[in-house]
């Protein structure tokens, strides 16, 4: 057992929330802001990562952990970085038409591994600079946060991401152009459609958030009523920064739902799988489950009891669709706190307690099998991933406070990006 | 690699679809109906005319039984089989064998066995039994020559109506180096002798995926190209995504939104090059399957003679009578669908026949028709699809049945896959399912008759399954849909 299982909730809820921020600052370059995608040595940074960190800022200074000199002060530092780096066509700049590389140098900034422009990190990106803006209200730097803050937003160029259709393309790279894949059927780009309708210079057309919800799917799936989408991360990553409790687009008026409640039926679904376990894997259960993108064992050859037990690395894992390889995200359960506190800190106390390795720091890791047996009692992902940390660092203060809700709740981009796409009702 | 030796299987094959020493018969001077096609909306228009009691003539220029006799269907599903009976040895551990207990497969026997059922089935549409039933048959190349008549060979035929069902070829490519390196197609594969070792197959449309898979666990290294994000673009994406999963297990390399970009012979292999976005890759093969869609037979057939508008891409131009710019003509089958199915190929002949001879005409769109993908598990679906309905702002819900959570499934261990019921929302109609399931080909069977009598998910909750069966899961929609409605609405007993 796990010595936190000894606290109390809330105590246990903020010594994991500030582990969890520790990753942030721990493995943040203090010159430029850039935050590692991983903890593990020559990680790149990720701009997605970057993002969620500048949402955490405010959360540390409110929680004391930063004074908030020093969180405007990287704030900016990291806001500058965006701004003055390269944008343009070649192929080692930092971003182009206002949106960023995926995985850039910690210290240059530079674009690595030949990855692609990617549109929805840059609006996680987007996300943590509109939060900054928001959230530093006061005289001097705090002033150019703002600055920079609207700047960036404006920069970006929305509406050239739909190569000419109507939705938004997944990506694009300076050897091959846009990547010709979009999104299909509900996923974590609800903010990059809402941030992109509200933009007040390049904005995407209002109705392209509708021609998106075109390729939804509304199932009854286990007994739960549910836009489906298998991650479990596709069902956090818009809510870490937008409140959708009480407001409706049209999709969720015509289901008497909002994307809230959804958010809690997913979380339904997956303890419901975890209850039935089809696949047979150790420690599945209601009380344990968090299915979702993550590190994984990646063994490509593997029967047990003649049954095929193929793994994947890092990947996008789901429910009940798969693919499911035995793999759970240990942080996933704790991440959904906002939904449903009793069923993620039950689920977070059980894993503790079975399996206490995949909590170090007061971190968790990205990917953890126990179906796979090893002397550490499963497979265990090294390190820490950033994603992961960040999200949980938002969605935990979400519960605790509602901070960035908010905040949010102001932001004329957010709202007006909501409005655009036809959401009304409740606090808008 | 060389083809096949004749066998006395092969000779009776080709005594009844194509006998050698055929004499085509002497025309009457007017036939109710000439149809040109000899495939399966031939066949079944032939003998639909017939039992209404008209005159027709038949043209056929090649092989009776057309592309799903010949090349498609039936030989496709006959090596599927051998492909399950193979993974099932491959995985049956699980059933108490042993590794030395397990026979290996031998292609030149899978091959044997294909043909010996093709000629089995060949004599329900052999040219003799079709002669028997009064159907003049012309082996031929056909030609309109007017608005009525037809050349077949020498003679000239006079008709009051016409069916054009020349049916589809698959669709050649343009792939820089492919026609120098040779490749084969749904034509030409069944024709194999040998194993390839390693294969490549570009195109991940239904036939591509069967034949990847199957190939796959007959003991090819197979890859699988497909220029789109996902196989099967027409099917909803968790069937795809099932589908890539499944493939993936079984050891098919497959490159999704992946183009080959050329071809070329290089140290005496041959090569795909290939293109994912930036990133260039080459895959070196031993046969490649050109897999990439079907092209209407449009061409040779005088259709102009006869003000038969039509498009090379497209095919012929009908309306939802199925009556081609001349009013005395129809078409039905791959010639004029987008569907290049058997079944909807027959069903498009019936009605064709229907409304050229019957009081009442009848449209093709109020068909009802399943279709499904071979593969491991089979992907199968009949009416409208879910983002179909979101396009026509019809409320939609999708009642979900995992095979996972289904008894029987679980123990046949055929547990991968759903039944999917599309439902009007406020209703209990049904609009569609999607099963994708071992045997998903048979039990769309049963949506489609469900679906036929207009039974909706209330009444369909009620109806006794045997227990335990696959196919409960499609009870059990039904009953997640009355889990699903208020109490007060739930009927009581």
């Amino acid at each position: 057992m796990h010595a936190l299982c000894d606290l109390a909730d809330d105590a246990l809820l903020a010594r994991l929330q500030r582990g969890a921020f520790n990753y942030l600052s721990e493995y943040c370059n203090q010159e430029n802001g850039l935050v590692a995608d991983t903890s593990r040595a020559g990680s790149p940074c990720s701009i997605a990562v970057v993002g969620f960190a500048l949402s955490c800022y405010p959360i540390a200074v409110e929680r004391g952990w930063m004074r908030r000199s020093e969180a405007a002060a990287l704030t900016l530092k990291t806001l500058r970085f965006f701004a003055q780096s390269p944008q343009g066509d070649q192929a080692d700049a930092t971003g182009f038409k206002g949106f960023y590389y995926h995985f850039l140098d910690m210290r240059s900034g530079r674009r690595v591994w030949n990855c692609e422009l990617s549109l929805v990190d840059s609006a996680l990106l987007m996300a943590g600079i509109l939060t900054a803006g928001c959230y530093f209200d006061g005289p001097a730097q705090e002033a150019e946060i703002r600055g920079l803050s609207d700047a960036l937003y404006q920069r970006v160029d929305w509406r050239w991401a739909r190569n000419g259709l109507e939705t938004v393309s997944q990506g694009w790279k300076p050897e091959c152009g846009f990547l010709h894949y979009g999104w299909e059927g509900y996923n974590e780009a609800t903010i990059l459609y809402i941030l992109g309708i509200g933009s007040p210079t390049h904005s995407l057309h209002e109705s392209s958030f509708g021609d998106w919800t075109l390729t939804y799917q509304w199932e009854n799936l286990l007994g739960y009523d549910v836009l489906y989408s298998g991650p479990l991360f596709t069902h956090l990553f818009s809510h870490a920064w937008i409140d959708y409790r009480g407001i409706q687009d049209e999709f969720m008026r015509e289901k008497h739902s909002d994307y809230f409640e959804n958010s809690k039926s997913a979380i339904a679904i997956h303890r419901e799988y975890g209850a039935r376990n089809p696949r047979s894997y150790v420690g599945y259960d209601r009380n344990l489950w968090g299915i979702t993108a993550g590190d994984g064992p990646a063994y490509r050859e593997m029967q047990q009891n003649s049954r095929d037990r193929r793994s994947f690395g890092y990947m996008s894992r789901g429910v009940p669709f798969g693919p499911d390889d035995g793999t759970i995200a240990p942080w996933a359960m704790l991440a959904t706190v906002p939904f449903g506190a009793a069923a993620a800190l039950q689920g977070t106390r059980r894993l503790l307690e079975k399996y206490p390795q995949v909590c170090t720091e007061d971190r968790f890791s990205s990917g953890f099998n126990p179906t796979l047996e090893t002397e550490r009692g499963g497979w265990l992902s090294e390190g820490w991933y950033g994603l992961d940390q960040g999200l949980l660092v938002m969605m935990v203060e979400n519960h605790r406070s509602g901070l960035i809700w908010d905040m949010t709740r102001n932001c004329p981009a957010i709202r007006a990006g909501l409005i655009g796409a036809g959401f009304s009702g409740g606090w808008l | 690699m060389d083809g096949y030796s004749v066998s006395a299987d092969d000779e009776e094959f080709l005594r009844r679809v194509r006998p050698p020493s055929w004499q085509n018969p002497q025309p009457q001077t007017l036939y109710d109906l000439i149809i040109v096609g000899g495939g399966p909306a031939g066949l079944a228009a032939a003998e639909s005319a017939r039992r209404q009691g008209r005159s027709v003539a038949l043209i056929e220029r090649d092989h009776l039984g057309g592309n799903s006799l010949n090349s498609g269907s039936i030989p496709s599903k006959a090596i599927i089989r051998a492909a399950r009976v193979s993974a099932f040895i491959r995985d049956d551990a699980e059933f108490g064998t042993t590794e030395s207990s397990r026979p290996l497969i031998d292609f030149a026997d899978v091959m044997a066995r294909m043909r010996r059922i093709r000629t089995r089935i060949a004599e329900y549409h052999s040219a003799e039994r079709l002669s028997a039933r009064g159907v003049d048959v012309f082996f031929s190349s056909a030609r309109f020559e007017g608005p009525n008549t037809v050349r077949a060979g020498e003679a000239q035929l006079s008709f009051k109506k016409a069916i054009v069902a020349t049916g589809a070829r698959p669709q050649s490519s343009d792939i820089p180096g492919l026609e120098k390196i040779g490749y084969l197609t749904s034509d030409s594969i069944f024709g194999l002798a040998e194993l390839p070792r390693r294969l490549g197959v570009i195109g991940g449309g239904p036939l591509g995926c069967e034949l990847a898979q199957a190939f796959c666990r007959l003991g090819s290294r197979v890859t699988i190209v497909q220029n789109e994000p996902k196989f099967l673009p027409l099917e909803e994406r968790d069937a795809a995504e099932l589908l890539s999963m499944s493939m993936s297990r079984d050891g098919v390399e497959t490159r999704l939104n992946t183009t080959v970009v050329g071809a070329r012979m290089e140290g005496g292999e041959k090569l795909l090059d290939t293109a994912n976005d930036d990133l260039k890759s080459s895959i070196a093969v031993d046969e490649v399957i050109l897999s990439i869609g079907r092209a209407p037979n449009v061409e040779g057939l005088g259709l102009e003679s006869a003000g038969i508008e039509f498009d090379a891409g497209r095919g012929i131009d009908v309306d939802n009578f199925l009556r081609t710019t001349n009013a005395d003509v129809y078409a039905a089958g791959d010639v004029s669908s987008t569907h290049p199915f058997t079944n909807i190929a027959e069903a498009s002949a019936r009605l064709a026949v229907q409304n050229a001879f019957g009081v009442k005409m009848q449209r093709q769109s109020r068909l009802m028709i399943p279709w499904c993908t071979y593969c491991d598990p089979e992907i199968a679906h009949i009416g409208m699809h879910l983002r179909e309905a979101r396009r026509q702002s019809i409320p939609v819900k999708c009642f979900t049945v995992m095979m996972q959570d289904v008894d029987r499934a679980i123990t046949d261990q055929q547990d991968d896959g759903f039944v999917k019921i599309y439902v009007r929302e406020g209703t209990d109609s049904i609009l569609g399912a999607s099963i994708v399931a071992s045997r998903a080909s048979e039990l769309i069977n049963e949506m489609s008759v469900i679906m036929s009598a207009g039974i909706g998910m209330r009444e369909l909750a009620g109806i006794l399954h045997t227990y335990p069966a696959q196919s409960d899961a499609i009870r059990l929609a039904a009953v997640a849909y009355m889990n699903d409605q208020p109490v007060d609405q739930v009927p009581r007993d």
